[in-house]
C-alpha cells in the first residue's frame, strides 16, 4: 500500500525532500524487525529502497545497534536468545543468552552492557554482551517491555504491561529504586536529552504519561483526540524526542498516525498519516528523517522530521516490529 | 487504571502502600524506615470440577477449568504486589457430590473474612451466594453464568459479571453476520433450558441487526456428537434442514451435546455457527493479538494446557480485585465495590481496549472474538457500529433496555 499518494505527495516532492533530506548528510542503514517474518528487512536511507533481508531467529522484536554500528542486536523472543549479526555481511554471528523471551532492550552509552526486557518472565537481564554474560536478573512486573537509559546510564527505567508501572533500576545496584504507576499497558519509556523527563507511552491507557526523574512524579499526562478516529483505537506506543528537546514523536497504533507533540506547552501539534497499526519509531542520527513500522500494513512509513510530512512508505517483511537505524 | 488525583491520595495518606508511584513515601531510599504494612487479600473461587468423561475424549474439560486461569491471577496480581506491598491468595473450594453447598462453602470463606468470592457455578448458585453474602458485604465475581436474568430482573449490588451475557454472545455473532451480509437464519435449538434462552437471545439480536430467523426447529436427535465416529450418519437429522432458505444455521447446544455434528450435514452447503461452530467467545488458543500471546504462555507454563475461556473470565475477575486495590490502596469491599463501576476503574485484559463494567447491571464491557475451531475469524464489535458511550455497548443489553433494579 502506498502511503505516499494518501499523504499527497507528489514523486517530484519526495525527490526533493529526499535531496533535502540527503542533501550534505550520509546515507544511513536502516534495519526492521519482522516479527512474523523472521527476518530484518535493511534499507538504505539515500534511496529509501530496500537493500536487503536477513534471516533472524524466531519472533524478532527489539532491535539496535552497536555503537560502533558494525553489529546489530536482535530479540529472537520465541527463540529465547538476541541475535547479533554482522552489519557487513548479514549474517548472525553470535547469539547472546537473554533469559526466556526477550522483547525490548537498550545499550549502555557506552555500548555494554545490554539491559533486556523479558516479557514471559517479569524481569530485566543484564548481559555483558562482551563475554555473553548475564550480570544480572532484576525482578519486575508482570510482562515487562518498555526500556529507558537516562543519558548518563545511571537510571534505567523498565514499564512492565500488566502491572502498570514505570520501575526505575540503579544500574550499579541493578535494585529497583521505585516504581512509578502510570495508565494500562506501557509499552514504552524514552527521557529526554537533559535527563529531566521520562516520557512512558500507555497503550490501552491511550496516555503517554511525563515523569520528573528526580521526584519521580508524573507531571503530565498527554491524551489524544483525532477526528473520525475512535479513542479506542489511539493506542500510544514507541516515542522518540528529538536532541534539541523541542518535539516528540509518538506512535498511535492502530489509529495509523504518529502524534507530533511541542515538548514544552504539551500540545499535540499534528497528526501524521501513516501506515496501519503503527509501533516504533526511529530517528536518523542527523535527526532528519523518522522510520515507524506498520504492523498490520507491513510497511514503514519515512516522515521528513523539519518538514512534518510523511514521504514515504517502504514495504518491508511480515508485521514489521522494531525498527533501528546505524550510527553512521 | 488512572493514577488518583493527588487530593484523593492525601485522603488515602494512612493506608498508602509505600514506595508506589507519586505518592509521597520513599521508603526504598538507603536506610530508610521499614516500609509501611502490607495489604493482604483473600480471593475465593468456588466451582465444581467436570466429572472424567467416561471413556476416551480428545477434548476433555479439564478438571481445574477456571481455576487454574484464577492461580494465574493470583500470581499476576502477587507480581504487581512485590512493588506496592499487597499480597493476594486464592482459598479454592470444590464443590462435590454430597459436600458442603454453594452457600455453605461461600458462608465459610466469609466467615474467614473473604470478601472476594469468584464463581464458576450455574445462575441458580450465583443467585443463592450473593444473596447469601450480602449482609457480609462480600462481593462476588460471576465467571460461568451467561443467564440475561442475572443482568436484568434478578441482578444484585453485590454481584459483577465477567462472563458475557447471552445477549453479547449472540449480539456478536450477529455483528459478524451483518458485516458478512448472512441475513437469513436457520436456528436449531436444544432440549435444555440454557438452550431455549440462548435461541431467546437470538431473536433478540435478529431483531436488533434486522436478521431474519426463517426457521426454528428443535433438535430430536440425541446426543449425536457424542456419538463414535463409526455411528453411521442419521439421515432424518440430514433431511430435516431441508427445503429452507437459509444463510446459516445457528444451533443452540450449551451443553456441546449435538451442535457439532451439524456442519457438513446440511442439506444445503451452508454454515454453522452458534455454540458450536463459529462462536463468539472471550477467549481462545489461537488470540496472539494484542499481547495475548505472553497471556498464553504465561498459562501454559503454569497450568500445562491451553487456556479456555473460563480460565480466562476467572483470570479477569482476580485482576479485576488486584487492579481495583491498587488503584484504591485499599481492601475495603465498601470502597472496592463502588468504584469498579467509577470512570476511574478499567481493566486491560489483551482486547486491545481497556475493559470496563457497566453500571447499569455490573456486566462486563469486552469486546468479543468470533472464532471457528482453528482460527479467530473476526472482532465484534465490528468496526462502523457506532454507539453514544462506545462501541462496546453494542453487544448485550443496554441502558435504556435494561431491566435491572439493583437490591
Amino acid at each position: 500500500m502506498s502511503r505516499c499518494v494518501k499523504a499527497g505527495v507528489s514523486v517530484a516532492a519526495l525527490a526533493a525532500v529526499l535531496l533535502a533530506a540527503s542533501g550534505s548528510a550520509e546515507a544511513y542503514t536502516v534495519y526492521v524487525t519482522n516479527e512474523k517474518g523472521n527476518s530484518v528487512s535493511v534499507i538504505d536511507t539515500s534511496t529509501l529502497a530496500v537493500t536487503g533481508t536477513w534471516k533472524v531467529g524466531r519472533r524478532p522484536r527489539g532491535v539496535t545497534t552497536s555503537k560502533d554500528g558494525k553489529e546489530l542486536f536482535v530479540c529472537a523472543s520465541d527463540d529465547d536468545r538476541i541475535d547479533v549479526l554482522d552489519t557487513a555481511s548479514g549474517k548472525v554471528v553470535r547469539s547472546l543468552r537473554s533469559g526466556p523471551d526477550p522483547e525490548q532492550f537498550i545499550l549502555a552509552p557506552d555500548g555494554n552492557p545490554l539491559y533486556v526486557a523479558n516479557e514471559d518472565d517479569s524481569q530485566v537481564t543484564v548481559i555483558d554482551i562482551e563475554k555473553n554474560k548475564i550480570l544480572a536478573e532484576v525482578p519486575v512486573g508482570v510482562e515487562p517491555e518498555g526500556m529507558g537509559l537516562s543519558p548518563d546510564g545511571k537510571v534505567l527505567v523498565n514499564t512492565s504491561e500488566t502491572t502498570n508501572m514505570a520501575h526505575f533500576i540503579d544500574t550499579k545496584t541493578f535494585q529497583v529504586i521505585d516504581n512509578v504507576l502510570v495508565d494500562a499497558r506501557p509499552r514504552f519509556a524514552e527521557f529526554t536529552t537533559d535527563g529531566k523527563f521520562l516520557w512512558v507511552s500507555a497503550e490501552v491507557g491511550g496516555t503517554v504519561s511525563v515523569i520528573d526523574v528526580a521526584s519521580r512524579r508524573v507531571v503530565k499526562k498527554i491524551s489524544f483526540k483525532i477526528p473520525s478516529v475512535n479513542d479506542e483505537a489511539i493506542q500510544p506506543v514507541g516515542i522518540r524526542i528529538t536532541k534539541d528537546g523541542a518535539k516528540a514523536f509518538v506512535a498511535l497504533g492502530p489509529a495509523n498516525r504518529v502524534a507530533v507533540i511541542n515538548t514544552k506547552t504539551y500540545e499535540v501539534e499534528k497528526y501524521l498519516p501513516v501506515g496501519q497499526r503503527v509501533w516504533q519509531l526511529a530517528f536518523t542520527p542527523d535527526q532528519k528523517l523518522l522510520f515507524t513500522t506498520n504492523g498490520t500494513s507491513n510497511d514503514v512509513s519515512v516522515i521528513d522530521v523539519e518538514a512534518g510530512k510523511v514521504v514515504k512508505s517502504s514495504p518491508v517483511g511480515l508485521l514489521p516490529w522494531g525498527v533501528a537505524v546505524s550510527p553512521q | 487504571m488512572r493514577v488518583p488525583s493527588r487530593s484523593l491520595l492525601a485522603v488515602l495518606a494512612l493506608s498508602l502502600a509505600g514506595p508506589l508511584g507519586p505518592g509521597p513515601a520513599r521508603a526504598q531510599e538507603p536506610g530508610a524506615p521499614p516500609p509501611p504494612q502490607t495489604i493482604e487479600t483473600r480471593i475465593g473461587i468456588l466451582y465444581r470440577p467436570q466429572p472424567a468423561p467416561a471413556s476416551y475424549d480428545a477434548e476433555a474439560v479439564p478438571e481445574d477449568e477456571g481455576v487454574a486461569g484464577a492461580r494465574m491471577g493470583i500470581q499476576d496480581n502477587n507480581t504487581t504486589g512485590r512493588f506496592t506491598k499487597q499480597t493476594y491468595a486464592l482459598d479454592e473450594v470444590v464443590l462435590a457430590e454430597g459436600g458442603p453447598s454453594a452457600v455453605e462453602a461461600a458462608k465459610g470463606l466469609v466467615g474467614k473474612g473473604v470478601k472476594y468470592l469468584v464463581l464458576a457455578l450455574p445462575a441458580a448458585e450465583v443467585l443463592a451466594v450473593s444473596d447469601a453474602v450480602k449482609a457480609d458485604g462480600a462481593l462476588v465475581f460471576n465467571a460461568a453464568a451467561p443467564d440475561d436474568s442475572l443482568r436484568g430482573a434478578e441482578c444484585r449490588q453485590n454481584v459483577f459479571h465477567v462472563v458475557p451475557s447471552r445477549a453479547m454472545q449472540t449480539d456478536a455473532l450477529a455483528h459478524f453476520l451483518t458485516f458478512m451480509r448472512w441475513r437469513k437464519l436457520f436456528l436449531i435449538v436444544g432440549p435444555n433450558e440454557g438452550d431455549r434462552l440462548y435461541a431467546e437471545a437470538w431473536k433478540n439480536s435478529a431483531r436488533k441487526f434486522a436478521l431474519k430467523i426463517q426457521a426454528e426447529k428443535p433438535w430430536t436427535f440425541g446426543p449425536l456428537a457424542r456419538a463414535r465416529g463409526d455411528t453411521p450418519t442419521r439421515a432424518e437429522a440430514m433431511v430435516f434442514t431441508r427445503g429452507i432458505d437459509y444463510d446459516m444455521a445457528i444451533v443452540a447446544d450449551e451443553a456441546g451435546d449435538w451442535g457439532d455434528y451439524v456442519p457438513y450435514k446440511t442439506v444445503d452447503p451452508r454454515p454453522v455457527g452458534g455454540t458450536q461452530g463459529l462462536i463468539a467467545t472471550t477467549w481462545h488458543p489461537t488470540l496472539e493479538t494484542w499481547g495475548a500471546a505472553q497471556a498464553q504462555n504465561r498459562f501454559r507454563r503454569l497450568a500445562g494446557r491451553l487456556m479456555r475461556p473460563l480460565d480466562y473470565q476467572a483470570w479477569a475477575a482476580i485482576r479485576t480485585v488486584g487492579d481495583a486495590v491498587t488503584a484504591k490502596k485499599t481492601n475495603d469491599a465498601a470502597l472496592i465495590g463502588p468504584f469498579l463501576t467509577d470512570p476511574a476503574f478499567s481493566l486491560p485484559a489483551y482486547k486491545g481496549v481497556s475493559l470496563t463494567y457497566r453500571p447499569w447491571d455490573h456486566q462486563l464491557r469486552q469486546p468479543l472474538i468470533v472464532v471457528q475451531p482453528k482460527a479467530v475469524v473476526s472482532v465484534s464489535p465490528e468496526a462502523g457500529y457506532l454507539h453514544q458511550r462506545t462501541p462496546l455497548d453494542t453487544l448485550g443489553i443496554d441502558l435504556p433496555e435494561t431491566a435491572c433494579k439493583f437490591r
